[in-house]
């Protein structure tokens, strides 16, 4: 109710990433012909291996789950103004968070264990991103450059932390959690899924998603962060105050990268190994920016590049791994690009309707 | 005057559900000041944007310095000679005043910048028309008044013949206003065609030649501007008579609301900006502001509102010393705020005009329960003051950024006077809206202070100071220099003071 209308610009989006896809993979057969394999061929295993095969499928949602933590972790100080390049360093400290938590409660019962490594997931992340939101709020730092270089730290340090405390001897990974730890496969409920590794985790993942799509719009604090993101200035004369507001978000941002601890560690290695993310946190950046940094767009690009991200295993006999790298790129390219032209056409209409009013 | 430089016959601008232009008749001569006026939403912003190329006509034709038919877009008109100066400054913050001005037509050789040329060109001009701007000051550190100027300056850089002005006085104080009358003047007597968009009345008889009124899209007459009244000319806006601002009884004043005792500050350049002001206001009492632009009233609205601290002296609300409150402890204290520029401190642009209504009240019931706001509250109180305040169009869910100016004010307004605040922070509150929307604003004024508001009014409008003020504080360069009681002020007076000159044989 606080929002204008979205049905129209819902269908819109719709037909815009529609679009974007199918005109992607219409640049993308270009490529797969040089590469001289049949583009049928290759998009047909794609699609039905990633999203029809039971196995697949699976694995596309064991992709998507950290990809939708990372996405909202952008997501999320976006509505606020900022941009978050943290998540990366940020999942990490979660992570590892995680493990060293997991480990400690070693012999008490496995749903203590968890829930004791869910938290400090959260509070691990949440940490790392409120660093850089304590800079930016008491000191100005600009939290493009201090999440940046706090990925760096993060890696650095985690890595650190593991290979000289915590490690398996020979090895770059703690010791593995306690058994009675370990996330239920989905294909413990849907034995179909046999083989993948997609867990309940991904449960968690849609419920924050929730949580946080009714929190950015019903609650006081995500009407503070949209307002301080729209016009801080405004925000404050209304008694919002921008920078305890930009080190909330922040810090709710860093927490949810955070949970990417819980897919990796509870859920799928039951360790923390150094340099496990290989980028997840950078993939967080391109799905909000797909997901217009609404949670539900951040879920369904999350699905989408997890797809891409298994595809690139489906099709590596019949193709180069690279050309799923380009469709990546590319899928972005074409959605952006799409939005564009339809916002060209939104802020004309609109000038027509602000004439009409006058 | 001699043949008309500017001429537009059966402009008709049609948008989806209104006629903004219609069968629209304008001429302007070379060497005259053309007044253009008429409430907001009769059509003069779109003939205008129309002429400058940044909007393009359903029908008519357009002839323009010997240009004819109408120009692609803004850039093909500054080419050959039109100049715009918005109401809304096209400015970039970061940038100096040179920079801005020089942009997109960086004086250059071999591909470096040579800007010692064009800044001194720039510090002629500027000295020559008494605009009185620094070139190499940083835009975002001048204030609204010194920002249009440079505007001004831009435009006279570029060569224009034909300059448009889209509501210049509504920022300015009154002897920036004579002096923006003089570089007019000084345009005209050069030949060049100036219009000049405006609401206010006695600007058209002070400055312009000719007036031309419209209202409804329509153009309603044309007159040369000895041969009309203030009074028939506002008829002919308004279709109606208007009451000129009927002033009130003064209300018995009531407890201390607001008390500021040797209150220093530094403005956004960390320069001194309030020195050693002591000010007092009661319940029931309305103190005006006087002063130029830049002389710290922006500072004294910001301190009283919660939003800038100070480095030293005390202020207090209501008898508690406010000393390291932050604006949240103000707003708990009663304390609105209706801010001199709408869309930065006043509205989110973006956000729905409900959203923006329960702005400053959506920490408390009926709008919050527990972590979650009440959609349904915040629309009901949306709809509430909507109908109580005219907000038209009555959208509560469109953006705030859509309302026309006089409507987003009558926003601002309806949310900082909803709750009846105990002190009501008002700067330059009729600022750029339309004379219906100004008595509207001036009654809600009146009606706060009789229901025991204490309102600091700061405004470059003197006939409004006086109209309204129980008091009226002299602000020049930072300090309090003169204060009046109701009655003992007049327009003369507060400008002999506002320019530092008040006293001098007291």
């Amino acid at each position: 109710m606080l929002e204008s209308s979205r049905r129209g610009e819902l269908i819109i989006g719709g037909a815009i990433v529609a679009g974007g896809i199918l005109s992607t993979l219409a640049i993308g057969s270009v490529c797969i012909v040089i590469a001289g394999a049949d583009p049928i061929r290759v998009y047909a295993r794609l699609i039905s291996e990633t999203l029809f095969a039971p196995y697949g499928l699976g694995q596309t949602l064991f992709k998507a789950t950290p990809l939708i933590f990372a996405g909202l972790a952008v997501a999320i100080p976006f509505r606020a103004g900022l941009f978050n390049i943290g998540a990366e360093g940020q999942l990490y400290l979660g992570a590892f968070s995680a493990a060293w938590v997991a480990g400690l409660l070693h012999p008490l019962p496995g749903f203590v264990i968890v829930a004791g490594a869910v938290l400090a997931a959260f509070a691990g992340g949440a940490l790392w991103g409120g660093v850089a939101g304590v800079m930016k709020s008491r000191f100005g730092a600009h939290e493009v450059i201090t999440t940046i270089m706090l990925n760096f730290v993060a890696i650095a340090l985690t890595g650190y932390l593991v290979v000289h405390y915590l490690a398996v001897p020979e090895t770059i990974h703690t010791a593995t959690i306690s058994e009675g730890a370990w996330l239920p496969r989905l294909s413990d409920i849907w034995p179909s899924l046999r083989g993948s590794s997609a867990n309940i985790a991904l449960f968690l993942a849609v419920a924050v998603a929730g949580v946080v799509l009714w929190g950015l719009w019903r609650s006081a604090l995500g009407y503070e962060i949209r307002a301080v993101g729209l016009g801080a200035r405004a925000a404050e004369a209304g008694g919002i105050r921008p920078g305890r507001t930009h080190l909330l978000a922040l810090t709710l941002g860093g927490g949810l990268a955070g949970l990417v601890g819980v897919n990796e560690v509870l859920g799928y290695r039951h360790y923390f190994e150094a340099n496990f993310s290989d980028g997840l946190g950078f993939m967080g950046i391109a799905v909000a920016l797909l997901g217009r940094n609404h949670p539900v767009g951040v879920v369904l690009a999350a699905v989408l590049f997890g797809a891409l991200s298994h595809g690139g295993l489906v099709v590596s006999d019949l193709v180069p791994k690279e050309i799923i790298g380009i469709l990546q790129g590319v899928v972005i390219l074409m959605i952006l690009a799409g939005r564009t032209v339809s916002r060209r056409v939104r802020i004309a209409r609109r000038k027509r309707a602000i004439g009409s009013a006058l | 005057m001699s043949a008309p430089s500017v001429e537009m016959r059966g402009v008709t601008k049609r948008f989806a559900r209104a006629l903004a232009n219609d069968r629209v008749d304008f001429t302007a001569g070379a060497g005259e000041v053309h007044a253009l006026v008429g409430e907001n939403g009769a059509g003069k912003s779109t003939l205008m944007r129309i002429l400058y190329g940044s909007m393009a006509p359903d029908a008519g034709e357009i002839r323009v310095l010997g240009h004819r038919g109408r120009f692609r877009n803004p850039s093909a008109a500054i080419a050959a000679g039109v100049g715009m100066v918005h109401q809304h400054f096209m400015l970039i913050g970061p940038m100096t005043v040179a920079e801005n001005i020089l942009l997109g037509e960086e004086p250059t050789r071999f591909g470096l910048l040579t800007p010692a040329a064009a800044l001194e060109e720039i510090r002629t001009l500027s000295t020559g028309h008494y605009l009185d701007v620094d070139p190499t000051a940083r835009i975002a550190d001048l204030g609204v008044g010194e920002q249009q100027r440079v505007e001004i300056l831009k435009v006279l850089f570029r060569g224009a013949r034909v300059v448009i002005l889209d509501e210049p006085t509504a920022v300015l104080a009154p002897q920036e206003c004579s002096g923006l009358f003089r570089i007019l003047r000084g345009l005209r007597d050069r030949g060049a065609t100036v219009i000049l968009i405006t609401h206010r009345l006695e600007e058209v008889r002070e400055v312009a030649d000719r007036v031309t009124v419209m209202r409804g899209g329509r153009v309603i007459a044309t007159h040369a501007v000895g041969d009309i009244t203030a009074r028939e000319l506002a008829r002919e806006m308004v279709g109606r008579e208007v009451a000129t601002i009927a002033p009130r009884d003064e209300s018995p004043a009531g407890n201390e609301v607001l008390r500021l005792d040797e209150v220093c500050s530094l403005n956004d350049r960390g320069l001194p900006a309030l020195d050693h002001v002591s000010l007092q206001l009661r319940a029931g009492q309305i103190v005006g502001v006087a002063g130029v632009e830049g002389n710290g009233q922006r500072e004294l609205a910001e301190i009283a509102a919660g939003l800038r601290s100070i480095t030293s002296g005390t202020v207090r609300v209501a008898g508690r010393d406010m000393g390291g409150a932050r604006r949240r402890d103000f707003i708990d204290r009663g304390v609105s705020f209706i801010p001199e520029d709408r869309l930065d401190r006043g509205l989110v642009g973006d956000f729905t005009l409900a959203a923006n209504l329960a702005l400053r009240r959506h920490r408390r019931p009926p709008f919050r329960r527990g972590a979650a706001l009440d959609p349904k509250a915040i629309a009901d109180a949306a709809r509430r003051l909507i109908a109580s305040h005219d907000i038209r169009p009555p959208a509560p869910f469109a953006p705030a950024r859509s309302f026309s100016g006089g409507n987003q004010q009558k926003a601002i307004v309806a949310r900082e006077l909803g709750d009846s605040p105990r002190l009501l922070i008002a700067a330059h509150p009729t600022r750029g809206v339309d004379v219906g929307a100004i008595e509207f604003i001036h009654e809600r004024l009146l009606d706060a202070r009789d229901r025991g508001s204490a309102v600091l009014l700061i405004s470059a409008e003197l006939p409004e100071l006086l109209a309204l003020s129980d008091r009226i504080v002299v602000l020049y360069r930072g300090r309090i220099v003169t204060e009046f009681k109701r009655g003992e002020a007049s327009a003369e007076l507060l400008g002999e003071w506002m320019l530092g000159g008040g006293g001098a044989d007291a």
